[in-house]
């Protein structure tokens, strides 16, 4: 029997003394709770389909990455809509990212370039695969290493921890979250509730409220337990603060709900989310068009939850991620084709922004992966592992990131 | 036996153990329940009282022989409702080709990436044609559980499709070849000999494309079967040594630059066979993946369909658990390893071991295991005689076995179907509901398998989803899906509410619930008891369009959840049902 049904069993006792759930709510999810209040949290976002990093975080330092995009490179800054956001005199942003920008001049957004997979793959589903277990070229792992993570830092054996504790705003339990430590997975928090009118609700809780104390009636308690927080927490009612404006997009509202977790402090720590549409092989337009597009949803949305959470972002780090770039060169369609080595953005308070990360492996020929690609110079497993031990405190790497020794800090953080 | 009444709870009636059994704790009214949750997916009206009246063990042995039951009424739902379940992958691929690549096809001929409206239509009905495959096969499995006799094959096509695992997501072609791997590949060899079934997955088109083994060939510097011919220099029949059309040479060529891929031959031994503590070596990976090089799939032009290549196959000697493979051999080094995986001994034990979880307990006994792998050993891998030794053994009929193991969510959907009496459904909502409860159809993405225990998904997220889940089922909306559907339900409409209670906990819990969940059942009123008018028994909205289903989007993958909508208010015996289908005795076989 797991440690939470053990748990929980103590609470099924103490419901039927007859104690009120009021005083179970209490129990189980006040000051006992680690770091519910204002503890860290960890939003991976993922961009499924490989974002062209090239586009994304712009090397117009770089001749070559003119020579070889004739048709959809981003143009050096020169103010306005038209030509990159110069970053540090090499790298810019596309332009349709603008709104991350305040971010990086107040130090809270990280770049972080050429990395990606050490795997040579240019599939997206063995690529992705390898991204979300955390172990790339290994087909057989069974779990995702967010996963790994939640499982192996259960430091209190008796804590109670959060049924929130780990959320993903999808229909399916990612690949990067499953595994043995319980997580949810929601559309929307709405969904999040018995769907039932009259008293069915309260009959189907007493069902499970009473009787023995097995796998199914620990896991029907702990769900009531997290029925009654999430409401008690009012999501319907929420507001956005400080003017932040979610994009309608399916993206922005699952970001908005992120942040309406996060403030309703029902102890959230790993949230996950993912977007797609990166898979531009054809026409995928430079300043403008269909990259420019799916940038504009991603950048609204990160900047209104930064907004909404304002000081919270203080122990809060957004990291996204996307399973691997695209050739350096552009296509016979105005598209790119796969590639390797991508971008990553780290956002944050504990995030040390103002500075695009990793070691440029250059765009000349003989520089190229595979005379093609974007060279690798940060396996994904770095930053991951970063972000793990130094924003969330993990102390068992191995067990996220078996047989990966971490090969020096990048210095993501602090 | 010959008892009407239901039961309150197992424990309160005490019959005498089946005649034909050895030492079976189980009640006899229990045995005819669990063998319809355990080799069957649940009761439907009539079950009970059809096993009970030919006896549980002729029942099983009925079972154990799928070819002798009729299955004609299935036969013909499948033939009316669906187009795509017969067809091979080849004739898929060619009818319903990729969006993916048909949208680059097109963006390429018209230069500057714009479609015509001719353009976009085809593409929109390609898409269309993708989904209805996809979407087809998954409700077609729910049909299956629901309406067919033979059960037991059915409950061992769900076992072997989960074993020998697939992923649909894999890639657009893996699509195209679920449907003959399910039909052609798995069912027809689930009670058969192991190594056939072993065999016919490492040919089929599905595996080989999902496990990547259809582009692993012989690493560079290994000497491979055949050479391609120097250019310019080819045959006067316009084909080379590896007996090629060019085209077809050319796309070989093209992966020739690429090596050997481990993939299938590291899970053939872990996964398949062996399994993890096998004790095979990584050198045994090795060698098994370089035996298995050149068992590819033709390209859709050719068919989409098996093929040994002796250009991509690896020459070298090979040495795979001890046994030496020659050198200069080509389809055998494949054969071979087959042979010794399915008679390796960690094999029957991980088989056995497999059956007797899926079939018994969580944590199944060392005794039975080993009995059940004796059997394997001693009938060269006959699945029916292992199975029969798991299933008719005293560990199988145990108290402890009694609703020892938590519904999958494949199984929560097709048992709450079949007690309810529904008709299937062709369209993929129901195969969206099993997404929505967390394990969609062909949707496992690693080739492990959905996990068999319960502990590793009866959480927080499952149990709220399988609550709404079984009102849903009983607020009348679901297409084909009635709450009065169960046995004796409209002989209960005018009954007291206790007779109604221990009504529905008969046909739906199998004739046991806890006093606690009883009690919960039989806190209301049943107005038509008392005279009342008789609407209240109605859902409301009968007639209302179904709010609570997912949309259709991607062929029930991803199912999108019971929401948004109005929540169902049920009343009297529909609510009785939603509730007993949302108790935690139904959660369990």
């Amino acid at each position: 029997m797991q440690r939470r049904y053990f748990v929980k069993s103590g609470a099924i006792a103490l419901a039927t003394m007859g104690l009120s759930p009021s005083f179970l709510r209490r129990m189980t999810f006040g000051v006992e709770l680690p770091g519910a209040e204002k503890g860290k949290v960890l939003i991976c976002l993922f961009q499924r389909g490989a974002a062209d990093a090239l586009n994304v975080v712009v090397p117009f330092g770089e001749r070559a990455y003119y020579q070889m995009r004739p048709n959809i490179a981003i143009p050096a800054p020169k103010g306005g809509v038209a030509s990159a956001i110069d970053l540090d005199g090499f790298f810019g942003l596309h332009p349709a990212l603008a709104p991350l920008k305040p971010l990086w001049d107040r130090g809270l957004l990280a770049p972080i370039h050429a990395v990606g997979s050490p795997s040579s793959t240019r599939s997206h589903f063995d690529a992705q695969d390898y991204m979300e277990s955390g172990t790339p070229n290994v087909k057989g792992t069974t779990d995702g290493w967010l996963n790994r993570y939640l499982a192996a830092a259960g430091t209190c054996e008796q804590c109670q921890v959060s049924p929130f504790r780990a959320v993903s705003m999808t229909p399916q339990t990612p690949r990067i979250l499953q595994g043995l430590a319980p997580t949810v997975a929601m559309d929307s928090l709405d969904q999040f509730a018995v769907r039932s009118g009259g008293d069915a609700a309260a009959r189907l809780e007493a069902l499970y409220r009473t009787g023995s104390a097995d796998l199914v009636h620990g896991a029907g308690n702990e769900m009531f337990d997290a029925v009654k927080m999430l409401k008690s927490a009012n999501p319907q009612r929420y507001q956005p603060e400080h003017g932040a404006d979610y994009p309608r997009s399916q993206f922005g509202q699952r970001l908005k709900q992120i942040g309406q977790l996060i403030k309703s402090n029902v102890g959230l720590e790993i949230a996950f989310a993912d977007i797609g549409g990166w898979d531009t092989h054809v026409n995928q337009g430079g300043v403008q068009g269909q990259l420019a597009n799916r940038l504009d949803d991603f950048a609204k949305s990160i900047s209104a939850l930064t907004t909404d959470l304002g000081d919270r972002m203080e122990n809060v780090v957004v990291l996204t991620m996307s399973e691997f770039g695209r050739m350096a060169r552009q296509n016979g369609n105005g598209g790119t084709d796969h590639g390797h080595a991508g971008a990553m953005f780290a956002i944050g308070g504990p995030v040390r922004g103002g500075k695009v990360h990793g070691k440029w492996p250059g765009l000349g020929r003989e520089q190229l992966f595979e005379g093609r690609d974007l060279a690798l110079t940060t396996d994904f497993r770095t930053v991951f592992a970063e972000v793990a031990s130094g924003h969330l405190g993990a102390t068992k790497a191995a067990t996220v990131f078996p047989g990966f020794v971490v090969p020096g800090a990048l210095g993501l953080l602090g | 036996m010959g008892e009407i009444e239901a039961p309150r709870s197992a424990g309160s009636v005490a019959v005498a153990a089946a005649s034909s059994g050895g030492h079976r704790e189980q009640t006899a009214d229990q045995q005819v329940a669990h063998v319809l949750s355990r080799l069957a997916f649940g009761a439907r009206p009539g079950d009970v009282e059809r096993v009970r009246s030919i006896g549980v063990d002729a029942w099983i042995e009925r079972q154990l022989h799928p070819e002798r039951i009729d299955d004609s009424p299935l036969d013909h739902f499948l033939a009316a409702n669906y187009q795509t379940l017969t067809q091979r992958p080849g004739e898929l691929e060619q009818r319903y080709p990729s969006p993916g690549q048909l949208r680059n096809q097109l963006v390429g001929r018209g230069g500057d990436g714009a479609l015509s409206a001719a353009d976009s239509a085809r593409l929109r009905q390609a898409q269309l044609g993708m989904r209805q495959i996809t979407g087809e096969v998954q409700s077609a499995r729910i049909a299956r559980a629901v309406l067919t006799e033979r059960q037991t094959l059915e409950v061992m096509t769900d076992f072997w499709l989960n074993h020998f695992s697939v992923f649909e997501g894999k890639g657009p072609r893996e699509r195209y070849m679920i449907a003959a791997y399910e039909n052609r590949v798995i069912r027809p060899n689930a009670l058969g000999k192991f190594r056939t079934l072993l065999g016919n997955v490492a040919r089929s088109e599905a595996m080989l494309f999902y496990l990547d083994n259809w582009q692993s060939q012989a690493d560079s510097g290994r000497p491979r079967l055949a050479q391609l011919p120097q250019r310019g220099a080819r045959g006067g029949r316009g084909r080379g040594r590896g007996g090629l059309p060019p085209q077809q040479m050319q796309q070989v060529a093209q992966r020739l630059r690429a090596g050997l891929n481990e993939n299938y031959g590291r899970e053939l031994l872990e996964l398949h066979t062996l399994g993890v503590d096998g004790g095979y070596t990584q050198d045994d990976v090795i060698n098994t993946a370089r035996a298995f090089t050149g068992w590819t799939i033709r390209g859709p032009q050719q068919g989409t369909e098996f093929q040994f290549q002796p250009l991509m196959h690896d020459a070298g000697e090979k040495v795979v658990l001890g046994h030496r493979l020659a050198a200069r051999r080509g389809i055998e080094d494949g054969e071979d390893v087959l042979d010794i995986v399915a008679r390796h001994p960690a094999t029957a034990t991980h088989i056995a071991f497999k059956l007797a979880r899926r079939f018994v307990s969580d944590s199944p006994s060392t005794a039975l295991v080993d009995r059940a792998a004796a059997t394997f050993t001693r009938t060269d891998g006959d699945i029916r005689e292992t199975l029969r030794t798991i299933i008719t053994s005293d560990e199988f009929f145990a108290g402890a076995a009694w609703r020892g193991k938590v519904k999958s969510p494949f199984e929560v959907v097709a048992s709450a179907a079949r007690a309810l009496g529904a008709q299937p459904d062709p369209s993929p909502r129901m195969a969206g509901l099993v997404a929505f409860l967390g394990q969609p159809i062909y949707g496992h993405q690693a080739p492990n398998g959905w996990p068999e225990t319960g502990d590793q998904w009866m959480n927080t997220g499952a149990i709220l989803n399988r609550i709404n889940f079984g009102m849903a089922m009983a607020s009348g909306r679901l297409p084909g899906v009635s709450p009065f559907g169960f046995a004796n339900a409209d002989a209960l409409r005018t009954e007291p509410l206790d007779r109604q209670v221990d009504g529905v906990i008969s046909a739906l819990l199998g004739g046991d619930a806890s006093p606690e969940t009883r009690a919960v059942l039989v806190s209301g009123q049943n107005p038509l008891a008392k005279g009342d008018a008789g609407t209240m028994l109605e859902p409301p909205d009968a007639g209302a369009p179904n709010p609570m289903m997912p949309p259709g989007g991607r062929g029930g993958r991803g199912g999108r959840g019971l929401g948004p909508g109005p929540a169902p208010q049920l009343r009297g015996l529909p609510l009785i049902v939603g509730l007993a289908l949302g108790s935690p005795e139904f959660q369990r076989r």
